[in-house]
């Protein structure tokens, strides 16, 4: 094995410029493929931390999942039991029973929850009027499920226990209405109950739409305009671990009846968008990586080449086709070994530059930077694939070369 | 005492869309420390013979025994261990690989068969050198080299593995007088003071003439007969 490593080495420094061609491309390859990746992983988990950390890792809706089981069918359950013309009993929308559904929810290990109310109502103020979103909430159950805290400019969650009668909007109603803090709006229900509501809080999360038609209040007095007293239509529960959110809404759902969404159910088209471009984007730096294999195997080919009568030598002084298929491997391996090594202190230093980038994104809050990842997952996978690209493109060569019959060269030469 | 070499009627048929047969049922014995020239006239399968005795081809018939071992059967990393072990060669062309000092080229063989230490290795590859003249240009890579101490060194390399028997295809081909004389005078000294069996193929009769037994080859066969037109009368 030394032995085969150092006449590949001799033949690699015997031809420096082609040597370091080939170990540019690799060097290259492999610092863009992980500077690319580390770009796109980067904001993959930037955007997914932002929906994990904004949207409720799992929502239970007062959408009930199965028809109840009648009375005949559970008498005679083994039976073929047909029953018709079944009314829905007439009750008021909602999670029916929720205190008891809460604690069974409050009881699996791992989540926070909370409940809200959720209806539509219609704001109105010096003669302006929105339809907006009212949520019912109780400020302390919320806040451990929800940023909104943190997106408060004015105010908190806690105004709303001091002031029931309080509302808290966001920025862009503000706007719209050129209202304020302390300021009354009117709401109006589709019962036509009608209340005025004073601004205890502004939010805002840069979402403009979110920003202008939700509203929050308490979940007592939600439950009181609505008119749907002890009810709430919606759980919103969060996770220790947010990727236990498919697994924890399928027995929540199970249990309780009622529709588990989980964010990943929820945001099924952007992960599938995620899944696509994570594909484009390794297909492109696959290809950069593919092009540097090809110059590997041109400097490995000129060598097989060259090297066509050292090679018939060294087998007719007794040196196996392994031996000389292992010498023209070595050349690849040293070659994918150095170039990949070099390539990840590159791709780090090209990190290290994207990382010093700062980026200015209106409606962002002020200077931010570009969300650079550094994982081992991607410096195994550039290194793997920069190691395997080497080993391929360097394997043809060389098994042409351990097939050099020495009387055919031996022959031709003379 | 039984031959080194024994070839028994062996055949060497290319097979081609014509078939072409280079070698036709030779059989001849070469002792120990005999040395040996192939004579005959050019494409009369001088060097193909040379590469069958020599392990690199293998016949499409008949038997070849060497050191009382009949090598037929043998794949072909047993024939190059057989190689690599017991036979040296040399060329017309040296041969030698360019990147490599003349002391490398002789260490490789050494380093592939891995039977010394490196030091032992290194002491015998420059004995080797010196015995040859070559000691002071140890150091220098074939093409700081003339043509004479290139096939010098490719005669080092042949010797390397204390072989047995040392195969030269035309040694002298491409050297001028001088050089050939030297060479010549090498191998006669290998044969005589080391024991060492030469079988060499050759145009020169004067190479010939140093040979102790010379066997005439005509259209893949031994000619008993022919007599090299430079040695006639």
């Amino acid at each position: 094995m030394r032995l085969q490593l150092g006449i590949a080495v001799t033949h690699l420094l015997a031809r420096k410029r082609q040597t370091l061609v080939s170990l540019s491309g690799i060097v290259l390859g492999t610092a863009f493929f992980l500077a690319v990746s580390a770009l796109m992983q980067g904001s993959e988990n930037d955007f997914i931390k932002r929906l994990v950390d904004n949207s409720p890792h799992i929502t239970v809706s007062d959408e009930y999942r199965g028809a109840d089981t009648q009375p005949a069918a559970m008498q005679w359950p083994d039976a073929a039991v047909e029953i018709r013309s079944i009314k829905p009993q007439t009750e008021v929308r909602g999670i029916r029973g929720h205190q008891e559904k809460l604690a069974f929810i409050e009881s699996i290990p791992g989540l926070r929850v909370a409940p809200a109310l959720t209806g539509s109502v219609v704001l109105t103020f010096a003669g302006r009027v929105q339809g907006v979103s009212l949520t019912g909430l109780i400020p302390a159950s919320m806040r451990s499920v929800s940023t909104i805290e943190e997106k408060m400019i004015e105010g908190s969650l806690d105004a709303l226990n001091a002031n029931p009668n309080g509302i808290i909007v966001g920025i862009g109603l503000i706007n719209k209405f050129k209202l304020a803090m302390g300021r009354n709006v009117t709401v109006t229900t589709s019962d036509g109950v009608v209340r005025s509501m004073k601004i205890v809080g502004i939010f805002r999360t840069g979402t403009a739409n979110y920003d202008e038609v939700q509203t929050y209040a308490l979940l007592k007095k939600v439950q009181s305009l609505l008119n749907r007293p002890n009810r709430v239509n919606r759980f919103v529960i969060q996770l220790n671990d947010p990727y236990q959110a498919r697994n924890v809404a399928t027995l929540i759902e199970q249990r309780i009846g009622y529709k588990s969404m989980s964010w990943l159910e929820a945001s099924e088209d952007i992960m599938n968008l995620l899944t696509v471009r994570n594909i484009i984007m390794y297909s492109v730096v696959t290809a950069i990586l593919v092009v540097a294999a090809f110059g590997i195997y041109n400097t490995i080919s000129t060598i097989v080449m060259e090297k066509t009568r050292d090679i018939a030598i060294m087998k007719s002084m007794g040196f196996h086709a392994s031996d000389i298929r292992l010498i023209f491997i070595s050349e690849g391996v040293i070659v994918g070994l150095i170039g990949s090594l070099l390539g990840i202190a590159g791709g780090l230093g090209l990190m290290w530059i994207l990382d010093h980038i700062t980026i200015s994104v209106p409606s962002f809050g002020g200077p931010t930077h570009l969300p650079v990842y550094r994982g081992n997952k991607q410096f195994a996978i550039a290194f793997s694939f920069a190691m395997l690209s080497a080993i391929a493109a360097s394997y043809l060569p060389a098994r042409k070369g351990g097939r050099v019959h020495p009387v055919d060269i031996l022959r031709g030469s003379m | 005492m039984s031959a080194l070499l024994k070839a028994d009627s062996l055949v060497r048929t290319l097979p081609l869309t014509v078939p072409v047969t280079l070698v036709r049922d030779i059989s001849v014995e070469i002792q120990h420390g005999e040395f040996v020239a192939i004579m005959g006239p050019s494409g009369s399968g001088k060097s193909s013979l040379l590469y069958l005795l020599g392990l690199l081809d293998i016949p499409t018939s008949g038997t070849l025994l060497l050191d009382g071992q009949d090598t037929s059967g043998f794949d072909e990393d047993a024939l190059a261990d057989v190689r690599l072990s017991k036979l040296g060669f040399v060329f017309q062309f040296h041969f030698l690989l360019a990147e490599f000092t003349a002391m490398d080229n002789v260490m490789l063989p050494m380093r592939k068969l891995a039977r010394l230490s490196e030091d032992a290795m290194l002491a015998r590859a420059e004995k080797i050198l010196t015995d040859l003249g070559m000691a002071e240009h140890r150091h220098k890579r074939p093409d700081q080299l003339s043509g004479g101490q290139r096939q010098r060194v490719a005669i080092a390399r042949a010797l390397a593995n204390d072989p047995l028997i040392i195969l030269a295809d035309e040694p002298t081909g491409n050297l001028d007088t001088t050089s050939s004389a030297n060479v010549r005078q090498i191998l006669r000294d290998l044969a005589t003071q080391q024991g060492k069996t030469i079988i060499t193929v050759t145009h020169d009769p004067t190479f010939a003439k140093a040979a102790d037994r010379r066997i005439g080859l005509v259209d893949g066969r031994i000619d008993p007969d022919w007599v090299h037109p430079g040695m006639q009368g």
